[in-house]
């Protein structure tokens, strides 16, 4: 953390874990007995909890979303630019809750975790999570606060799946849905480029079919490569040519294959850090809940018949050089919305940042962001305000 | 609330679904949600207007008109609405044409290019134009499709575009005697009401 907090900063945040003892039955068709949830907070929540908002996580998230753990962080939670007092979601009005979802590694019961069964991490044998799944957690964690109804729920990517399943799952839990960089199902480039991922892992050695806590060892360089891999198609094309272009370390070519170019060094040591922080078998857990993220497939693939009871305001935003879930892919959520008559409006940032671009403030990107949040604040019960 | 707005309003049936291509600061929007609770969505390209729109909470999708309506399906909405705007358009008539494929009914308006003093700048001064109202030269104006009412009307006339209702009305949006009697020298804009 820098010498002081920084203004506008939540400032230091401890997380915290919530015990679930109701079983929860999954899409896969097995459930978990029970489990955790980690999660962090900030601001506070209102007499009727009607100020609450949710931000659900992308692929490598986690609860972590704002403020600093110890004055000794590097760097603050991953949506900092996002969440804070006068920040476009304003922890001076709302309650905000992050959580790292159930599959992960940061402390929610995941692959890592004991399975009861056999006294064992539960590593390949962890049930694969769907988006709807997570959602049905994270109504637990609602009830568990009180929290009848969202004032909002805002998710970039797959977070943004994850908000666009609540507002069809529980149309009456949350008056407004904000959908960033997000897709109504993946394309079979989307889901190439995972199959590859998960392939970099499963086939390293040290993999051992998903087993490898009990030998001391994490498939490193599987890890790697399917994040070296992700991270390009999380950049744009003239983002790269901009922040690397064809730019020598040395200043030379060297005729050999050690990385010579900025953006090979850049890739690997990208690449390196997260093998370091995070699970295989989490990630390929991920990849899948993306995969078969599909919430027309049960509506005869019609997104507008799917869409047809939800009843929150939705603000969708893209990003213009976004080609992982390019503008496109926005626009036929928007499209499903306006057929379905809800409300809903819709951003297209200029951006270089590619799918990146949701997590990077950009002047336009956050005026837009505050612009929709007053109306969320707008939107909380007066009641509520004259209680607080 | 701008003149021909008020008059637009007019023609709106309370509780429809309303599209506003081209729906600036989200006016007429807000006033229709408000007064007539029409379900209504703009669209917008300017980023200033796209923001003052949903901080007032009008659903405004970001687009530009000129790559085409064809995710809006057929006969979605009760009314179709562009104001000021067709002369900006690269095809004005196949935007008007869309207009009616997805409006049951569509409100047009757009400055009349045959008004006596656009004809007297060129008729005298043999150059393009320039007013308060028009105020670009040729070479930076968003217009670049300006017509005359009547030009409007042969088009009608040519795609079987029925005009429901015209009224022509002077630069404030008033009605004079004198523009009813010789509206395409008189009368400054147009706002049509139109279906097929």
């Amino acid at each position: 953390m820098p010498q002081s907090i920084p203004e506008g900063s939540v400032g230091i945040v401890t997380p915290q874990t919530i015990h679930f003892d109701q079983p929860l039955a999954l899409a896969c068709g097995r459930q978990l007995d029970s489990y955790d949830l980690v999660i962090e907070t900030y601001g506070s929540l209102n007499a009727d909890a009607s100020n609450a908002v949710l931000v659900c996580h992308a692929l490598s998230g986690n609860h972590h979303l704002a403020g600093y753990h110890s004055p000794d962080d590097k760097k603050p939670g991953w949506w900092d630019s996002a969440i804070g007092p006068g920040k476009p979601i304003d922890t001076d009005k709302f309650f905000v809750i992050g959580l790292n979802n159930l599959g992960g590694c940061h402390g929610s019961t995941g692959p890592r975790s004991t399975n009861p069964e056999t006294d064992k991490p539960f590593g390949p044998d962890f049930p694969i999570m769907t988006v709807a799944d997570w959602v049905e957690s994270q109504a637990r964690l609602a009830d568990h606060f009180g929290i009848y109804q969202w004032a909002a729920i805002v998710g970039g990517s797959l977070g943004g799946m994850q908000a666009l399943q609540w507002a069809i799952d529980y149309p009456q839990r949350l008056r407004h849905c904000m959908v960033i960089a997000a897709a109504p199902k993946l394309s079979a480039q989307n889901i190439a480029f995972n199959e590859v991922a998960r392939q970099a892992i499963s086939r390293d050695p040290d993999f051992n079919n998903g087993h490898f806590y009990e030998n001391g060892k994490v498939p490193k360089t599987g890890l790697m490569l399917a994040r070296m891999l992700g991270h390009i198609t999380y950049l744009s094309d003239d983002g790269m040519r901009e922040k690397f272009g064809r730019e020598l370390r040395e200043g030379k070519i060297s005729y050999d294959f050690n990385p010579q170019f900025e953006i090979e060094s850049y890739l690997r040591y990208q690449g390196e850090q997260f093998s370091k922080a995070f699970d295989a078998n989490t990630y390929l857990l991920m990849t899948k809940a993306l995969d078969y993220f599909d919430p027309a497939a049960d509506h005869d693939h019609n997104l507008a018949d799917a869409v047809s009871n939800v009843q929150c305001k939705f603000m969708v935003i893209s990003f213009t050089t976004d080609w992982r879930f390019s503008p496109e892919r926005s626009r036929e959520i928007v499209d499903a919305l306006v057929t379905a008559e809800k409300r809903v409006s819709y951003a297209e940032i200029d951006s270089h940042n590619g799918h990146d671009a949701f997590l990077i403030p950009n002047p336009r990107y956050m005026d837009i962001f505050s612009a929709y949040m007053k109306q969320v604040v707008a939107d909380i019960p007066q009641t509520g305000k004259e209680n607080n | 609330m701008r003149a021909d707005l008020d008059i637009i309003q007019d023609w709106i049936t309370p509780n429809s679904k309303v599209l506003d291509l081209g729906c600036g600061d989200g006016e007429l929007l807000a006033y229709l949600q408000q007064e007539k609770n029409i379900t209504g969505y703009g669209v917008e390209f300017d980023h200033d207007n796209i923001t003052t729109c949903i901080e007032k909470g009008i659903n405004v999708v970001e687009k530009n008109i000129d790559e085409g309506l064809a995710s809006i399906q057929d006969s979605s909405f009760d009314t179709v609405i562009m104001t000021q705007a067709l002369q900006v358009m690269y095809h004005p008539d196949q935007i008007v044409d869309e207009m009616l494929r997805i409006g049951k009914e569509c409100i047009v308006t757009f400055p009349n290019f045959g008004h006596w003093r656009a004809r007297g700048y060129l008729a005298f001064r043999g150059r393009m134009p320039v007013s308060k109202f028009l105020p670009y030269t040729w070479y930076n104006t968003p217009n670049i499709h300006f017509c005359t009412f009547k030009d409007f009307e042969q088009l009608c006339v040519e795609r079987n575009i029925h005009i429901l209702e015209r009224t022509v009305v002077d630069n404030e949006h008033k009605h004079h005697w004198s523009i009813r009697l010789w509206p395409n020298m008189l009368g400054e804009v147009a706002i049509y009401r139109i279906t097929r």
